[in-house]
């Protein structure tokens, strides 16, 4: 994508979303003037075609933007909310204008939802459609985590369907996972560097501690688990808007499980001032935990891979795979 | 260091190549036991290494004028993918093909390449790496072995330990001391192409623990070397060595080491209809994180067409290949193991129990872990 489009939307984090500003969100602070800015940006409706005021952009394209967001641990659903757009937009639907999140009612209420707490509305999978809803109109439920911005949603029961839409092949939890892996290898990507410039500065034993083997093999572990999560980020951003499952498997199974380990190590070299509320570097590990719960953990969309491919007519794992990254 | 990894497509047209090398690799290796094939790159048959050569899918990236295809490293990719898919055994060419090639076409003067490109390309001229000593493991920069110049060349004494399949190739590039001591490091290191049948070389094969005499050891008693023999510039070698291992590195038989075990799993699953959540779970973790490591290995692909040498890339490939390549027989024995309703079919049982014995030496051949840990932190601007 062009370099200048990422720069500004990077200088637009810089200053909409800094550790303050997250900090005044999770505190309850107001949404509008944050989501005013981003509204304004034109960046919401990167995804949203060029008739409807979009910009046209394939997923692909604004990867670099997502991995954006989760470097700047933005505290709102940008990325759900462009997806959410692009979706009703393609229905001929007019969006809602605020925040949107991703949800999966079709087995009744599913996990936490990130930012939900400072949204507006829902774009829910429902299995036979996409349903779009006001928040308020839902049953919500903060379940009381520290710092937290998720719901979690009780039955929908009959609650106002502000618009139907028809619903993508792979359903909606493919591509919220899909933006949630980018979310996490984002990151993973400033927590390893946080982390990586702390060991260069943290004096112990009169040298740094980065100059310590045992920290610079655990930092390249992380640096390691980090490449990975960006590819399988990447992989995922891949496919458009109704990524095949088996992609956004890929993504989500290997950015969560990268997502804890990264965290850790981050922790590890941090002591305790990592622990402290006042460092910025728990408004990402935070995320991190959540990030992984959220749209489906490694696990779960390890064993959908897992029956997809021994399912598959593939007898070679190279073919396999090849059909997930070369269709 | 995180951007120089970016998603790519292979071409189409080297893509191309897989369809008619997979029936020539049917062919070749019809009746051949998963046992074998699980050895792969360690596996050694020349009259194979010579139909790929005559096929033209060896020295692919190398200059037409040396006999190679002027090809892309993605269709090498493509190609070496095949191989390992399959289990060819492919050692024989596999280290000329790989990095003696490239250096001798990078460093090399024009007569070496006249004299040996053509060769490598067509699957005939065999080299192995004489990079490990008996002291000298990690610690590649305290080499002993010495070539002293003397009329009409140089000569060479000390020895090589580890070397793959030396008692079975034509010619070893050896990274030797031609001035100053160990104690000078990096400095006054030298490569040289030594005739493996040259007098004065011994070779002795070494046993390892799966039964097999895939390594050996070298000695080099006044063995003369003519002037023509060296390999780029007296005193580089270090910087030559490096820029090798990074050929040596980033290719995806760092990630396919296991995969003959892999598929061959899937397919005992298969026939044993067994798809419960934690066998399905475990098959598609693996998936899933093999997906993401050829997509790495492509990436640094990348970077070797665009011409650099990812020295840092392709540690981090290496070492999460390495692991991947690791954990698969780890996680394959304890799953058979506790369904013992099961029986797996015994050249499964015996594909598994070799690359469970050989697995060690995935995370040691071409640098070890923490040498490889040490570059990328190097690379994080650590050290």
């Amino acid at each position: 994508m062009d370099s200048l489009l990422l720069d500004s939307f990077v200088k637009l984090l810089g200053e909409v979303s800094t550790p303050a500003q997250v900090r005044a969100l999770e505190a309850g602070g107001p949404v509008d003037p944050v989501w005013s800015a981003l509204s304004e940006s034109g960046f919401l409706d990167a995804l949203l075609v060029e008739s409807q005021g979009g910009a046209g952009l394939d997923l692909s394209d604004v990867a670099p933007l997502l991995l954006a967001l989760g470097a700047h641990a933005v505290a709102l659903p940008v990325a759900e909310t462009m997806a959410a757009r692009a979706l009703l937009g393609a229905a001929a639907v007019e969006h809602p204008g605020g925040p949107v999140v991703l949800a999966d009612f079709r087995a009744g209420p599913g996990g936490l939802v990130p930012t939900a707490a400072c949204s507006t509305h829902a774009l829910a999978d429902m299995g036979d459609c996409l349903a779009l809803f006001a928040i308020a109109d839902l049953d919500t439920r903060r379940p009381g985590i520290h710092g937290s911005l998720a719901l979690a949603f009780g039955d929908v029961g009959s609650a106002p369907r502000l618009a139907e839409i028809p619903r993508p092949a792979a359903g909606l939890r493919a591509i919220a996972a899909v933006i949630r892996a980018a979310s996490i290898a984002g990151a993973a990507g400033r927590v390893l560097d946080m982390t990586v410039a702390y060991a260069g500065e943290r004096l112990q034993f009169g040298k740094p501690i980065g100059k310590q083997q045992a920290v610079q093999q655990q930092l390249a572990v992380m640096a390691e688990r980090s490449v990975a999560a960006r590819m399988a980020a990447l992989i995922g951003c891949s496919d458009g808007l109704d990524p095949r499952p088996a992609i956004a498997a890929v993504a989500k199974q290997v950015t969560s499980a990268a997502a804890i380990e990264i965290a850790n190590i981050a922790h590890a070299v941090h002591g305790a001032i990592g622990i402290s509320e006042e460092y910025d570097l728990q408004l990402f590990t935070r995320r991190l935990h959540e990030w992984r719960m959220a749209d489906g953990s490694e696990s779960w969309w390890a064993a959908r891979l897992g029956e997809w491919r021994l399912q598959s007519s593939d007898a070679s794992s190279v073919d396999y795979i090849r059909g997930i990254e070369c269709a | 260091m995180l951007e120089n990894f970016q998603l790519h497509r292979l071409p189409a047209e080297d893509e191309a190549l897989r369809a008619p090398l997979r029936q020539l690799l049917a062919e070749h290796l019809a009746g051949l036991p998963l046992s074998q094939r699980a050895r792969s790159w360690m596996g050694f048959d020349a009259s194979l290494s010579r139909r790929l050569g005559a096929a033209g899918y060896l020295g692919l990236t190398l200059p037409r004028r040396y006999g190679g295809q002027e090809r892309s490293p993605f269709a090498r990719f493509v190609v070496v993918e095949e191989l390992l898919a399959a289990g060819a055994p492919v050692a024989a060419h596999w280290i000329a093909d790989r990095q003696s090639g490239p250096l001798i076409l990078h460093f090399g003067t024009e007569a070496q390449r006249d004299r040996f490109l053509p060769g490598i390309a067509r699957g005939e001229l065999y080299f192995c790496i004489g990079m490990s000593e008996p002291g000298s493991g990690s610690d590649l920069a305290s080499v002993r072995s010495r070539a002293e110049p003397v009329d009409g060349g140089w000569k060479l004494n000390g020895q090589k330990i580890w070397t793959t399949n030396a008692q079975h190739d034509d010619y070893m590039i050896a990274l030797v001391r031609t001035s100053g001591t160990a104690a000078d490091r990096q400095a006054g290191l030298s490569q040289f192409i030594v005739d493996m049948r040259a007098p004065g070389v011994v070779v002795r094969p070494i046993r390892d623990l799966a039964g097999d005499e895939h390594f050996a050891e070298v000695f080099f008693e006044d063995v003369h070397l003519g002037e023509d023999m060296l390999v780029g510039q007296e005193g580089a070698g270090w910087a030559q060595v490096n820029a090798e291992l990074a050929f040596e590195r980033s290719g995806p038989e760092r990630i396919y080491s296991s995969i003959v075990l892999l598929d061959a799993w899937i397919a005992h699953l298969r026939a044993s209809e067994r798809m419960d959540g934690s066998t399905a779970t475990l098959v598609g973790r693996l998936t899933a994180e093999l997906a993401t490591l050829r997509a790495l290995s492509v990436a640094v692909t990348a970077r070797l067409a665009a011409g650099e040498q990812p020295v840092v890339e392709a540690s981090i490939l290496k070492d999460l290949g390495t692991a991947f390549e690791q954990a698969l027989p780890t996680l394959i024995a304890d799953d058979l193991a506790s369904h013992p309703a099961e029986t797996p079919a015994d050249e499964l049982v015996r594909t598994l129990a070799y690359v469970a014995q050989i697995a060690p030496s995935f995370s040691l051949r071409g640098g070890t872990r923490e040498i490889l840990r040490g570059i990328i932190a190097r690379g994080l601007g650590l050290r």
